[in-house]
């Protein structure tokens, strides 16, 4: 699987993100700047954090009509992987890939600190390095995280077995039902809030977030 | 609005009438209404350090490994691998007490500019703060938006804010101070600088367009304040981080390339001080055609550009022939960039607008004629030192610990690291709270810096030498604790009215202690920044030098944090004799705030600083923290909580009061674990260095010597209860 790095201006988690994975895949992901249009050859699109656009309007709504925009659709029609985390989950949403959107943190502060995810399903290519219940640590710095759908929505999400990770103790960012990570319908797309690449080594604390760049480079 | 210019209205832009007689000579006639504005800022206590500089030269600033030091927009220390660290601190305190958000927001913004001018990419920010006291109705407010703009300034931009100090004091009720610090990492061989050079050479504008915020900036924060300071709102700059996160990228972008001549980014006092500076520098001249200047606003005045402190702006001399290929870059990054003058042989600044000329002056005395005062000083009175036998101890080693690690001054400053990302960037070693300075490796090698802000004020207002002193000091030891190779500093001297004899004497002695440390400590001063004027309605801060340092680690494998691991030896390093004076303790327990401070040998501080380091390499302490405010049992209590392995102490030396024993405020301590005592002291006692045993970690409760028991838990909830409670009950 080839992995690409989607970089909207005011993106910053992108070098940690080119780190993990090339830790995971063994060589330097491709960056590719928000106005190319042609995403051949890349098999994994990856939407890092950071505050695209400044978060002005609404976190990731300019970044969801950026001109790569177009050939993310197209990726995601023809069953392509997409991983977005943090600032790329919000434009995920916003940009209708997946549903809900992450709103304000409960607290109305921006939150920095480890958090514990629970593995929801492991039968994605995201997540078979994982076991079933399995909870992990993860870095959490969002003022955005609390994540929000009308209750049809949520009860659709839990029906369809499309939840992929909850906050496993605490809940700090208020999100619905303990949302921390969401799949598409065809488990091809997953967004989640805090930041498995930067747990992906020993030295900087731990490694627990290396299974889920393991998992997409044995794909 | 332009007004006729005379005496009056010189003395109202902060110049006094001698100074003003300076312009008037200098310049042969009187000057137009935005020579007057240049002078004025140029000549600001803010830019020309006018009362400072006599002193500050006295700090040592070299070493082998300093690249630039003072002068510069920020210091530079070669760190190995063909890497120089780039860093300096800046205070942002006026701002902040009149707009806290966007005053510190600025301030991590300014900083960020100051490091990446010279072609670094900033890898890690801190900040060193200090709050009116909590029952101040004000303080709330100011603690709130200061900590919101750090984080949301910060956080934006993508650096990681990996740590800093908080103190809090009723003598900074009415003046907070906001000192940000940036550190920055280049290849040796790439360093910017701002010297113009190139007769003909374009100047060119880049980043965010010009407004009208944050005129005289530089001049308001260059008066005391009165009871009228919310009327200076419109004096303070409005940040956007993103911009800055674009201009960063697309600096450093053209910094790959060989466009670039100078460097400089605008900061305070806007275009004036660029340009004056870049051109003084290089000692050419410079002329500016402000019809070309980007503008936010209609009908600017040429006093109004060239004054504006609008933020994310930077001003480049380029080759001709590659203006184009880094006009591309800045359009990529949707930036602003446009030719505004050309560098000219006639030593002046010339300033156009509207085809007119709106200022002409000849840069050299506008540099070298800047006033130079040699304040008169008075020196603080050397206070009595305590004999601890006749401070009575009315709480007892437990609830003296509860207390002390319950208060505003050490309580868990979690809340507030909690809303700043410290891990963008994927590098962090030592997070906020981990370790005695943050450790932040560099991407792709083994290679780290450990960094740490550090001053004690109450004991700079009862001894401003050996406060001095003690800031560097600690400094140092702070980095040495995680086990790195300490560098270099930056200093960021906060002080209040200069023209006051007592004060200019706080600075002077301050200077002093400082030098003596740096000089003993190899520890050379590469970079800072003075803030005076602190002071409202005639009342003056604590003197506060804060220092920011700077130490490498070879391997960012070998930092060792302060968290207690189970069945270690505690042992500490250094001498204790017990010293309550200014103690923490005798503030929170005894409620005086009296005696000498404890005095810093700075040879001693050398010898066990330099032990621990090296025991620390070896292998053999897997646990380290400094013994500062609290004393001992403050630190050990600190050790524990980190990891909630608790400790059984035993008991202390019979030539001391217990509670100065575990309390006291020595300095060149040190509290390692090790996994075997009595080879550790062995080395000690062949080195000379003052090692004792006080005991074992394991278990989750700290055992008192006296016998007393409290659970790590119960520590740890003490511990964390301030912040929240304080800021986020009963919200107004």
């Amino acid at each position: 699987m080839k992995p690409g790095i989607v970089v909207f201006p005011g993106i910053n988690r992108e070098r940690d993100m080119a780190i993990a994975l090339e830790q995971s895949f063994g060589e330097k992901p491709r960056m590719i700047w928000h106005k190319e249009t042609d995403l051949s050859g890349i098999d994994l699109v990856v939407i890092p954090g950071g505050f695209s656009f400044g978060d002005y309007l609404r976190c990731g709504a300019m970044a969801a009509r950026s001109p790569v925009m177009g050939a993310i659709h197209q990726h995601a029609a023809r069953g392509g992987y997409i991983l977005g985390i943090c600032n790329g989950f919000q434009i995920l949403t916003e940009a209708g890939l997946l549903p809900g959107a992450l709103l304000k943190n409960a607290s109305l502060r921006f939150l920095s600190m480890d958090c514990q995810l629970r593995v929801e399903r492991t039968d994605t290519v995201f997540t078979r390095q994982f076991q079933k219940g399995q909870i992990f640590r993860a870095v959490m710095a969002h003022g955005d995280g609390n994540f929000f759908a009308d209750d049809a929505t949520l009860d659709r999400l839990e029906g369809e077995n499309l939840v992929a990770f909850r906050y496993a103790d605490a809940n700090l960012n208020g999100s619905a039902r303990a949302i921390a990570g969401l799949f598409s319908e065809n488990r091809r797309i997953l967004g989640l809030m805090p930041h498995p690449e930067d747990l992906v080594d020993p030295l900087m604390g731990g490694a627990d977030g290396k299974p889920l760049f393991d998992a997409l480079a044995a794909a | 609005m332009e007004r006729d210019v005379n005496q009056a209205l010189a003395r109202e832009f902060g110049l006094n009438a001698e100074e003003y007689q300076r312009v008037l000579d200098i310049m042969g006639r009187t000057p137009s209404f935005t020579e007057l504005g240049v002078f004025s800022v140029m000549w600001s206590e803010h830019c020309s350090y006018k009362s400072s500089r006599v002193w500050l030269k006295q700090l040592p600033t070299k070493a082998p490994w300093v690249i630039h030091g003072p002068g510069e927009n920020a210091g530079v220390v070669a760190i190995g691998d063909g890497l120089a660290a780039i860093f300096k601190m800046e205070s942002h305190n006026h701002p902040s007490f009149i707009e806290p958000y966007q005053g510190a927001a600025t301030g991590v913004g300014g900083i960020l500019r100051d490091v990446f001018t010279m072609g670094a990419r900033p890898i890690a920010n801190l900040n060193a703060l200090r709050f009116g006291s909590p029952d101040n109705p004000r303080t709330k407010r100011v603690v709130d938006g200061v900590v919101r703009g750090i984080g949301g300034y910060g956080n934006c931009v993508g650096v990681p804010t990996v740590g800093g100090e908080i103190n809090f004091h009723p003598a900074y009720n009415g003046n907070p101070l906001v000192n940000a610090m940036t550190v920055g990492i280049a290849s040796v061989d790439k360093i910017f600088l701002s010297a113009a050079a190139g007769i003909g050479n374009p100047v060119i504008y880049v980043g965010s367009k010009t407004g009208r915020d944050g005129i005289h900036g530089a001049t308001m924060a260059s008066a005391e304040f009165a009871a009228d300071s919310e009327e200076k709102r419109p004096t303070v700059q409005v940040g956007d981080p993103f911009t800055e996160k674009l201009l960063i990228e697309a600096c450093l972008e053209l910094m790959a390339t060989d466009a670039i001549v100078a460097i400089q980014d605008m900061g305070a006092a806007g275009l004036t001080s660029s340009a004056v500076e870049m051109a003084g520098k290089g000692g050419v001249g410079i002329e500016l055609d402000l019809d070309h200047v980007p503008a936010r606003e209609t009908g600017m005045t040429a006093y109004e550009f060239m004054l504006s402190e609008s933020q994310e702006r930077m001003l480049m001399v380029l080759k001709p022939e590659r203006q184009e290929m880094a006009r591309a870059i800045f359009e990529k990054w949707d930036l602003d960039f446009s030719v505004i003058g050309h560098i000219t042989d006639t030593g002046r600044i010339v300033v156009k607008h509207h085809g007119a000329i709106a200022a002409d002056i000849p840069l050299a005395p506008l540099n070298d004629q800047a006033p130079l005062y040699t304040r008169p000083t008075v020196e603080t009175p050397k206070l009595e030192q305590l004999n601890p036998a006749r401070i009575e101890d009315r709480l007892g080693l437990t609830a003296g610990l509860r207390r002390l690690i319950a208060c505003p001054d050490l309580c868990s400053r979690a809340w507030v690291w909690d809303q700043y990302d410290s891990t963008v960037g994927g590098q962090t070693v030592k997070r906020p709270g981990a370790a005695d300075a943050a450790v932040v490796k560099l991407e792709g090698l083994k290679r780290a810096l450990a960094l740490t802000t550090d001053c004690t004020p109450r004991y700079c207002l009862a001894d401003p030498e050996e406060g001095g002193k003690q800031a560097v000091a600690e400094a140092w030891r702070n980095l040495t604790a995680v086990g790195a190779r300490p560098l270099a500093i930056t200093d960021n001297m906060n002080f209040g009215n200069p023209e006051k004899p007592e004060i200019m004497g706080q600075f002077a002695a301050a200077i002093r202690g400082m030098a003596a440390a740096c000089e003993a400590l190899d520890f050379p001063v590469v970079s800072g920044n003075v803030s005076l004027y602190n002071e409202t309605e005639g009342k003056g801060i604590l003197p506060t030098p804060a220092i920011g340092g700077l130490g490498v680690l070879d391997d960012a494998a070998q930092a060792v944090g302060l968290g207690l691991t189970p069945w270690l030896d505690i042992v500490v390093i250094g001498q204790t004799k017990g010293w309550l004076g200014q103690s923490l303790w005798l503030r929170e327990v005894s409620g005086r705030e009296d005696g000498a401070p404890p005095p810093v040998d700075l040879a001693i501080e050398r010898a066990n600083g330099d032990f621990v380091r090296a025991r620390i390499l070896s292998g053999e302490i897997r646990a380290c923290h400094d013994v500062s405010d609290g004393g001992i049992l403050v630190a050990i209590a600190e050790m524990a909580m980190a990891t909630g392995v608790g400790a059984r102490l035993s008991a202390h030396p019979r030539d001391v009061p217990g509670h100065a024993f575990w309390f006291g405020e020595d300095q060149a301590r040190y509290i390692v674990a090790v996994p075997d005592n009595a080879s550790f002291i062995r080395a000690a006692d062949a080195a000379g260095i003052p090692a004792m045993r006080l005991g074992t970690s394991g278990g989750g409760d700290l055992t008192l010597p006296d016998g007393g028991t409290i659970s790590v838990e119960s520590l740890r909830a003490d511990n964390a209860a301030f912040f929240p409670t304080w800021m986020d009950s009963n919200r107004s």
